[in-house]
């Protein structure tokens, strides 16, 4: 026989195996006592030093409100930075003396509507949000906010009109860039982008965060149009600006993977498949790659999506389902998500999800309504063109 | 408010808000299993590090490394901490409860503490109340994802602040639901016991060939490769059915470790035999061997599954009936496929010849991991 078809067959077989045979493995009992166990922050990192002193104060007086606010917004910034959702735990447990109250005082209404829409509960965050605006017509974050979530379930108008509240309230940057990404998904995808272009251009904003914010959106429209190197431009931009956020590791490496170029992806995500929805891109560069190792990374995902679903979580649900339609190729199930996902959310990357999801299972049915709704918003989505038109014909 | 100052205000949050879709990781979970027999309560606690530290502190240096030192010199600190945010209720009399072991486990996110424990109501528990409080304080969006299990039927709950205190009504569940469900672990016990199929598969593969002169020759009926098929898997189930109701009647007992040690063993031997044919038509005497010890296995997984006095024998048999029908499954599912594709060079080189090479490397694998209480394979 020849043996380099059965060293090869082995290569490809023998991590699969081994993963298999972990998964299987019980509890156990560390032999080694300095076996490192668990990476945590190190002590030394003045954030956490920050965190501890602050939370320190607050037990001595936790009924310090401007203190547990103080708190709170640092641990949900620090969230967003690290994708770790247990920093909104901390944040909520900052808030504990006030977090029950029907009407809790202003600063802290803002923050709790903030952690409800980080958990998707979307309807109950812009109650706290109307409560706010019905006192103080000058909060800009809860006008932001109010602007976000309104976006994300496609109500652009109301969405658009919550943005106008910031001419006065904030830079003219902040209140054009929520402006314009609504417009763009309304149906002007070119002026929108352009006038966004020209506002942070003539800005000259020197915070990086709001750079990689404004730059993160200006490559996805410029994607969306189709305009794949001035796309990648912003995309680089924004890299170099200082160490990129979760949110923007994932759209730039599902440019690189809808451009065929997986393997700049692993570099880029290498160390950081903590986070789920960044896991999955990972995931989907190896099997690009046909990589051995994709299917491990599928099983660990897997893990984590039954954890989240054990824990009655849906915030994943428009990763889980590219993870059933790409990697499991289960495109029913995929579809049931993907339809579940667009009851909450209805932003392009959900589009785009339950129509792949809807073409692999061949069910023109299940993808009329969300050609409905791209008939009557005008989304522009270059890429989703030819499923659109398969979808949409002889139906 | 002067514009500044609101930016500077406005800034984070904006910029948390905005990317509304939580682009995150594994939130804080615990992995909660208890078994109730009679008026005992046995169960199993895992619990991130990361939390424990956030709430106790379990990196002594400081380093943003937690060592098994460092775990370890914290133990007892450990079991009062979480003792006291979990208890168990019968009716109105408490089960006071007990941490017995404490291991590590590694899951997808991390190291977890794993802390068995157990209880004893001073009555056959009928309604069990838990109240779960575990960091309700530190950080309220913790879960505790509860596997109860009671009669080989398991109910799941999440436990958390807003639902602190749960009910569950033990009494009363039918002879015939119960036999169902230990039909039902017995068959996915099988299904997701690599060490049993990959014992079967290795002795099954030569079933559908003969060795002609140190050579394999397709076998030249379907009869023949069905009555060795037939011998071992007798053999098989005969074996492990003695000693799985010997183990569990508590006749006989072996320490299950060496019993996890010596199953990989098999496998191991079972596959080398067909790399290098000792025992050629005589499998099935293998079969009957090592099921002897297959079955101490078999036992060892139905007695965590927390078996009722009451109705041991049902367990037992039902259990027994899920292993073979699971097996069943996999032979009849294997013994067409082989047969049709036993001339192949693909079965005779690939599948007979690779895969033994390669259930070896793994069952060796197990091996050492067993007898010396290693994780290799997940380092």
């Amino acid at each position: 026989m020849n043996p380099g078809i059965t060293l090869r067959a082995i290569a490809t077989v023998l991590p699969l195996l081994f993963f298999m045979a972990s998964a299987n493995a019980a509890p156990y009992i560390p032999t080694d006592g300095n076996q490192v166990l668990e990476h945590l922050p190190s002590r030394n990192d003045p954030a956490q030093a920050e965190f501890k002193r602050m939370r320190a104060e607050l037990a001595a007086n936790p009924t310090d409100m401007n203190l547990a606010t103080a708190l709170a917004r640092r641990y949900i910034e620090r969230s967003r930075n690290e994708g770790d959702p247990r920093y909104l735990g901390y944040a909520q447990a900052a808030l504990t003396p006030w977090w029950k109250m029907p009407q809790p005082p202003i600063p802290v209404l803002v923050l709790r509507a903030t952690l409800l829409q980080s958990t998707h509960q979307f309807d109950k965050s812009l109650l706290d949000l109307d409560s706010v605006l019905k006192l103080d017509r000058g909060n800009g974050q809860a006008w932001i906010t109010r602007a976000t979530i309104l976006q994300v379930q496609g109500k652009y108008l109301e969405a658009s009109r919550s943005c106008e509240h910031l001419y006065q309230l904030a830079p003219e940057l902040i209140t054009l860039t929520c402006l314009n990404n609504i417009a763009n998904l309304d149906g002007q995808a070119e002026k929108s982008y352009t006038q966004l272009r020209d506002a942070l251009v003539n800005s000259h904003e020197s915070n990086p965060d709001i750079q990689i914010w404004v730059l993160t959106l200006l490559a996805e429209m410029a994607e969306r149009l189709g305009n794949t190197a001035t796309a990648e431009a912003h995309f680089r931009q924004a890299m170099k600006l200082e160490d990129p956020d979760t949110y923007l590791l994932g759209a730039y490496a599902d440019f690189l993977l809808d451009h065929q170029r997986p393997a700049e992806v692993l570099p880029l995500l290498k160390n950081k498949t903590r986070v789920d929805a960044l896991l999955l891109r990972y995931a989907l560069a190896l099997k690009a790659l046909n990589s051995a190792e994709a299917a491990i990374q599928t099983e660990v995902l897997k893990q984590r999506f039954d954890a989240a679903m054990l824990r009655g979580d849906t915030v994943h649900q428009r990763e889980q389902s590219r993870f059933e339609l790409h990697l499991r190729n289960n495109p029913q199930a995929a579809l049931k998500i993907a339809q579940l996902n667009w009851m909450v959310q209805k932003e392009p990357a959900d589009v785009r999800v339950l129509l792949e999801a809807a073409a692999a299972a061949n069910d023109k049915a299940a993808a009329k309504p969300i050609l409905d709704w791209l008939q009557q918003t005008h989304m522009e989505y270059a890429a989703l063109k030819p499923l659109i038109n398969k979808l949409s014909t002889g139906s | 408010m002067n514009m500044r100052a609101l930016c500077l205000w406005l800034l984070p949050l904006l910029l948390s808000v905005w990317h509304v879709d939580a682009f995150a990781h594994k939130p804080s979970d615990s992995y909660l299993t208890v078994k109730v027999a009679d008026n005992h309560i046995n169960g199993q606690w895992d619990i991130a590090l990361r939390d424990i530290d956030f709430a106790i502190g379990l990196d002594a240096d400081g380093n943003g490394e937690i060592t098994w030192d460092e775990v370890r010199a914290k133990h007892s600190e450990m079991a009062a901490y979480a003792m006291a945010r979990l208890s168990f209720v019968n009716g109105k009399e408490s089960c006071p409860a007990q941490v017995s072991e404490h291991l590590i486990d590694d899951h997808t996110d991390g190291a977890y503490a794993v802390m068995r424990f157990s209880a004893d109501c001073p009555a056959t528990v009928e309604t069990l109340n838990m109240r779960y409080t575990l960091f309700a304080d530190i950080d309220p969006q913790h879960r505790g994802l509860l596997n109860l299990q009671y009669k080989g039927v398991t109910t799941t709950a999440i436990l958390g602040p807003d639902n602190a205190e749960q009910s569950f009504k033990l009494a009363a569940t039918s002879k015939f639901s119960q036999f169902a469900e230990y039909v039902k672990e017995g068959i996915w016990h099988i299904w997701i016991g690599f060490d049993h199929i990959l014992f079967l598969l290795s002795l099954l593969l030569p079933s559908v060939l003969m060795m002609v002169a140190r050579e394999w020759q397709p076998a030249h009926s379907f009869k023949a490769s069905f009555i060795d098929v037939l011998k071992i898997v007798t053999a098989f189930t005969l074996a492990h059915s003695i000693t799985l109701t010997l183990a569990t009647l508590h006749i006989i007992s072996l320490p299950s470790r060496w019993v996890e040690a010596a199953i990989a063993a098999s496998v191991v031997i079972a596959a080398l035999n067909n790399i290098y044919p000792l025992l050629l038509g005589k499998r099935w005497i293998a079969a009957f061997v090592f099921g002897l010890i297959h079955g101490f296995g078999f036992a060892s997984v139905l007695a965590d599954l927390g078996l009722p006095q009451s109705a041991l024998l049902l367990a037992l048999v039902g259990f027994n009936l899920g292993v073979e029908i699971g097996q069943l499954a996999i032979v009849s599912a294997f013994l067409p496929v082989a047969y049709a594709i036993r001339k192949s060079w693909f079965y005779q080189r690939v599948v007979l010849y690779a895969g033994s090479v390669l259930i070896v490397l793994i069952a060796g694998l197990w091996l050492i991991e067993r007898l010396f209480n290693l994780k290799i394979i997940s380092a």
